[in-house]
């Protein structure tokens, strides 16, 4: 009798991460996707954003955020491949007991921290070496690119890892060397989990906003340069959302079902890819 | 003409790079903190942990902001840990795959990759508008229990799941039923594992910003009751930060928060591997 009450009981709770997900989509949903059909599709996915005067033009921020989740990518993936494939095969269990965790800590630093190193150092410095005013597509990419290496080190190192050593064995007994088995034999049987590592990296990185903010310099127009300003989704919610009120606040709540959208697409796509394994 | 560099050659050149970049990795966590520290510290003392805020942060401490990170969090955790070691003990105990274990894995998964400035959004129309909590601590706690859900739910998964069989047999063999081999036996035996998972969600709770701006408010007087508006410290030092108003009293703050994550996750690090040390 208690054994049934008990696991009725863990059955309701078990449900509370799948209820969390559904109350969010549907309060985003019911604030957000009524304005985008009274906006129309067309004016939606326009350069035309004046919130208060009914433009609900989202384009040039889904162009900001696609850049530097592009950057981000273009710095992370070779950092972050390169320390999953140094830890995973070229260092002893020591080294690999001590860099994991340091790397893994990487994630634990509030974006705040990463905003303000980006104020202090990384904005200065761009505007020293290429002029512009710092605060740019560049800044963004690189804080952002550092933040998703250890999503992307994590799940990379974890697929390296699970290879099985036959295959290791293989390859070097046919006298090819360690790199040459790296790149031959056990990056492409780790390729679907280095994939989804990348997959869910580049949704930290769409998604980031308090970093982004501090130093991507939030201009609302297309960037021509990387060195120019640019203001992302995030970024626009963030910025905005203490002062609207009306068709403005759901236009936000618009652009927060645009991108969750696309993360709930990316999470699945990571999860088909690991799950199939 | 082909050109062919000998495998041995580029297993050299191949080397250099990893190793180099892994170094730069490293190296820039490392900066990082030694650059906050280096900045911050000497702006530590004990006035500025046990004071009030005056002039908007210009001067005086951070007591309000202190008080206000941990209310905030210890109620995310009071709420999040019991649904997420429960759903644990589900997934791992009673059900055996099926429809109703891929469906919640994947909610736990799903939550665990939604961006911050989501819950914020969510927190914002659900907790302090629809609820109509305001805005306060039991909003801003309540959105980050949200957000820690996944975190708590998969590393308790993973600490029960690795509690060998033969303790569960061996509890059945003596008559115990199910619900007390899983509070006499498992949970017990799972716990450092459990704990590990709820010091990670403390610090993803302690180091946010996006959800709790909107949640949680940004009052920098003493908080009076759960419904007070707060100012968190992440919330506090990115205030500082952004709006220029005192680049000390920043990295203090700053400092503050980064010997916080560092103490967390030192701690959750050191009871995992004692954990794993026994049971793998």
């Amino acid at each position: 009798m208690k054994d049934k009450i008990a696991e009725r009981l863990l059955l309701i709770i078990a449900f509370s991460a799948i209820l969390a997900l559904l109350l969010i989509t549907f309060f985003i949903f019911e604030q957000g996707v009524p304005l985008i059909f009274k906006a129309g599709f067309q004016d939606f996915f326009s350069t035309n954003w004046r919130p208060m005067q009914g433009g609900f033009g989202i384009l040039s921020m889904i162009v900001g955020s696609l850049m530097v989740t592009a950057g981000a990518l273009i710095f992370g993936i070779p950092f972050g491949l390169a320390c999953a494939i140094f830890l995973a095969e070229f260092s002893p269990k020591s080294v690999q007991k001590t860099l994991k965790p340091i790397i893994e800590l990487l994630a634990g630093i509030p974006s705040v921290v990463y905003g303000f190193i980006g104020i202090v150092i990384l904005v200065p410095f761009i505007r020293e070496i290429f002029g512009g005013a710092g605060f740019s597509v560049l800044a963004a990419s690189i804080i952002l690119g550092i933040m998703i290496l250890p999503t992307i080190v994590s799940i990379s190192y974890d697929s390296l890892i699970a290879v099985p050593t036959t295959y290791r064995e293989g390859s070097l007994a046919l006298g090819a060397t360690k790199w040459q088995t790296i790149v031959m034999a056990l990056i492409p049987a780790a390729r679907s989990g280095i994939i989804a590592g990348i997959i869910l990296g580049m949704g930290r990185a769409i998604g980031e906003t308090m970093a982004v903010i501090m130093i991507a310099g939030n201009a609302l127009k297309i960037p021509h340069s990387i060195l120019d300003p640019v203001r992302t989704i995030t970024s626009t919610i963030a910025l905005e959302l203490g002062y609207s009120a009306g068709d403005h606040r759901a236009a936000l709540f618009a652009c927060g079902s645009f991108l969750f959208i696309i993360i709930i697409i990316l999470n699945i796509i990571a999860i088909r890819i690991t799950k199939r394994e | 003409m082909t050109f062919r560099i000998d495998p041995r050659t580029s297993q050299i050149i191949a080397y250099t790079i990893l190793l180099t970049l892994t170094l730069i990795t490293v190296s820039i966590l490392i900066f990082i903190i030694a650059f906050v520290f280096k900045n911050g510290l000497g702006e530590l003392n004990l006035e500025f942990l046990t004071q009030k805020t005056k002039e908007m942060g210009k001067e005086g401490g951070i007591l309000p902001s202190i008080i206000g990170t941990f209310l905030v969090t210890l109620l995310s955790i009071v709420i999040a840990t019991p649904l997420g070691v429960g759903s644990a003990i589900y997934l791992t105990e009673y059900t055996k795959g099926g429809l109703i274990r891929r469906l919640i894995s994947f909610g736990a998964d799903c939550l665990a990759g939604v961006p911050s400035i989501i819950f914020g959004l969510f927190g914002f129309i659900f907790f302090v508008i629809k609820l109509n909590l305001g805005w306060g601590i039991i909003a801003g706690g309540l959105t980050l229990s949200v957000m820690i859900l996944p975190t708590i739910i998969r590393t308790s998964e993973e600490a029960i799941k690795a509690v060998p069989i033969a303790y569960r047999e061996i509890s059945y063999s003596l008559g115990g039923g199910k619900l007390d081999t899983i509070q006499k036996v498992v949970l017990p035996t799972a716990l450092p594992g459990i704990i590990t998972g709820v010091i990670l969600g403390i610090g993803r709770a302690v180091g946010e910003t996006a959800a709790v701006i909107f949640t949680a408010g940004s009052s920098l007087s003493m908080p009076t009751s759960i419904f007070s508006s707060t100012r968190t410290l992440a919330v506090h030092f990115y205030i500082l930060a952004r709006e220029g108003i005192s680049m000390n009293k920043a990295y203090g703050t700053a400092a503050v928060l980064i010997i916080l994550i560092l103490l967390i996750n030192f701690i959750a690090y050191r009871l995992m591997h004692r954990f794993i040390a026994r049971y793998y």
